[in-house]
């Protein structure tokens, strides 16, 4: 049944929910009690000027007894079920928002919440495997720990220990005892920070990562702009960037953007989209500009220009992720190497080749996404001289409708289901359906 | 004379405490403190048995091991690495590149003795 043929169960829904008779609806709006009945029963159709006058009375938009209130809902419930398993009723979907707007919301909810936990669950062992803070904290304790438990057995053991190895071993547990409650308060410390995982932030490009995210990666102090006075205030202006290195970073982002926004500005930028949409290779075309400068105006998109999530990665020759903007469903490793299999990577290999990739993401989230990739090199180019490359690849949401040669991607091996993947590097935490 | 043993390893005071425990035993220990250039402290010294930390300065006790089983005079030389990290993945690292014995911290000063003395012993089927 189409979400149009259940108008009927939406005004009944309301009714109850207002706790009006149908019978006083009914006579509100010139109708006989009967007709209404049919209608709430999805067995007479309803349009034009009685749906408005039904509406009114129930004091509800038109559009939301008649198509639109649980388009969004649909969707969602879609996406929960695309997750779900073979034994959905897919092809119910939207009788059940229609009749069960409560549970489809709660389906949707509690899947949305999965979703999050999953998220914190891939991030907090992103963080117990690759961050290299804890990793040197708990290097520290250990160490401390294998030297006390080594000394003191030494102690215990050798009663006939002459009076000088015993100072001297003493003395080391001692030392050993200080360093172990250094290094165990500076954990406590920070894993306090771990509650919340977004803010905590360990290193500088972290860091950078917060503090750009924090203005949705667009700066229209900067568009128009053309001193430097105006990115030193916005670093001054700043409480996320709290490292040397990080402002650092910051500073050199900031630069960058300004001389992106002077070559390519927001108007230029918004125009050329107007004619060619969302096509890098038309814009890179029609603006005289590199695809990688492109992709970075397009990343610092504002919000209001609805031209929705653009995510943006960039990696230098080592495949280290120098920048990183994400976007929702295609998760970025904050510390460990992201998925080999990420046409990012391939660039590399094929510099100056624009690469267009459509992706699928695997496991729970299984979005899907239109990718841009190229490598290029950076810095100055002089004879006799190594060159530097760097790779960038921009991330659009696609339709999942929309056929295409997917390629199947994970986010890095250690929370990726594919167990039978050529490029696994290690075994995945998650087991089978997580 | 006593067997020889060469303990790679940057903490000072486990570097006290394990020699202290080896000479006790009979052994003969010299030390090592960083990576850098500690696969040539083991061709200069040839020591009866290796015990290798991971985490070094300067290099990796992973890629000291690589190159001590690369070099055929050390190929078979017994090595005991102790390490802090305890993970699958660096048991699966060192036993691919031809451990002998893996140990990680804190670790009991019995457990040393007794792999020292096997691996020395020749007992233990070692690398290969």
């Amino acid at each position: 049944m189409s979400r149009s043929a259940l108008t009927g169960s939406r005004i009944r829904e309301r009714r109850s929910m207002v706790g009006m008779r149908q019978a006083d609806l009914a006579r509100t709006v010139g109708i006989s009690a009967s007709y209404l009945n049919l209608i709430e029963h999805n067995r007479r159709r309803i349009g034009g000027k009685l749906l408005m006058d039904i509406a009114g009375a129930l004091e509800i938009e038109p559009a939301a007894l008649s198509e639109g209130a649980e388009a969004h809902l649909v969707a969602r419930l879609r996406e929960a079920a695309a997750e779900g398993g073979k034994r959905i009723e897919i092809e119910r979907v939207d009788e059940f928002a229609g009749r069960f707007p409560g549970w489809a919301e709660l389906v949707v909810e509690k899947q949305r919440r999965i979703a999050a936990l999953e998220r914190t669950v891939e991030v907090l062992t992103d963080r117990l495997t690759h961050d290299p803070f804890l990793s040197a904290a708990l290097h520290d304790i250990l160490t401390a720990v294998a030297s006390i438990r080594s000394t003191s057995s030494i102690l215990v053991e050798t009663p006939e220990l002459e009076p000088e190895w015993r100072g001297r071993f003493q003395r080391n547990i001692n030392e050993d005892s200080q360093r172990l409650s250094e290094a165990s308060r500076s954990l406590v410390g920070y894993l306090d920070g771990v509650d919340d995982i977004d803010a905590s932030t360990t290193s500088p490009q972290e860091e950078l990562e917060a503090f750009l995210a924090s203005f949705d990666f667009y700066f229209p102090e900067l568009e128009n702009a053309a001193q430097d006075t105006d990115v030193q205030s916005i670093l001054a202006g700043s409480e996320l960037l709290r490292s040397s290195s990080a402002r650092a970073l910051a500073e050199g982002h900031l630069i960058q953007y300004l001389r992106d926004a002077t070559l390519v500005p927001l108007a230029r930028l918004r125009s050329a989209l107007a004619s060619h949409g969302l096509e890098p290779a038309a814009l890179a075309g029609h603006l005289g500009v590199d695809l990688p400068l492109l992709f970075r105006r397009l990343a610092a998109l504002p919000k209001e220009l609805e031209y929705g999530p653009i995510g943006l990665v960039v990696c230098d020759a080592s495949g280290t992720l120098i920048f990183r903007k994400q976007i929702e469903g295609f998760p970025l490793p904050r510390f460990g190497a992201a998925c080999p299999l990420w046409p990012l990577f391939r660039a590399l290999s094929q510099p100056m080749l624009p690469m267009q990739v459509d992706l699928a993401q695997a496991g729970r989230s299984a979005g899907h996404f239109r990718s841009y990739s190229i490598a290029q090199p950076v810095g100055e180019i002089s004879f006799g001289k190594s060159m530097r490359f760097e790779a960038s690849m921009l991330v659009i949401p696609d339709d999942p409708a929309v056929e295409s040669n997917q390629e199947q991607v994970g986010v890095s091996c250690r929370v990726c289901p594919s167990a039978t993947c050529g490029a696994r590097r290690e075994p995945s935490i998650l087991a089978e359906g997580f | 004379m006593g067997k020889r043993v060469l303990l790679i390893e940057d903490e000072p005071n486990i570097i006290e405490a394990i020699s202290f425990i080896l000479s006790r035993d009979g052994w003969e220990v010299d030390t090592h403190a960083n990576g850098i250039d500690a696969v040539d402290k083991v061709k200069a010294r040839e020591p009866d048995l290796v015990i290798l930390d991971v985490m070094l300065p300067g290099r990796s006790g992973f890629d000291i091991l690589r190159e001590l089983r690369d070099h055929p005079p050390t190929a078979n030389l017994p090595v005991l690495m102790l390490t802090a990290r305890g993970q699958t993945k660096d048991k699966e690292t060192a036993a691919a590149l031809g451990v002998s014995r893996f140990m990680t911290k804190p670790f009991s000063n019995a457990e040393v003795l007794e792999s020292v003395r096997v691996l020395a012993s020749g007992v233990e089927a070692q690398h290969g």
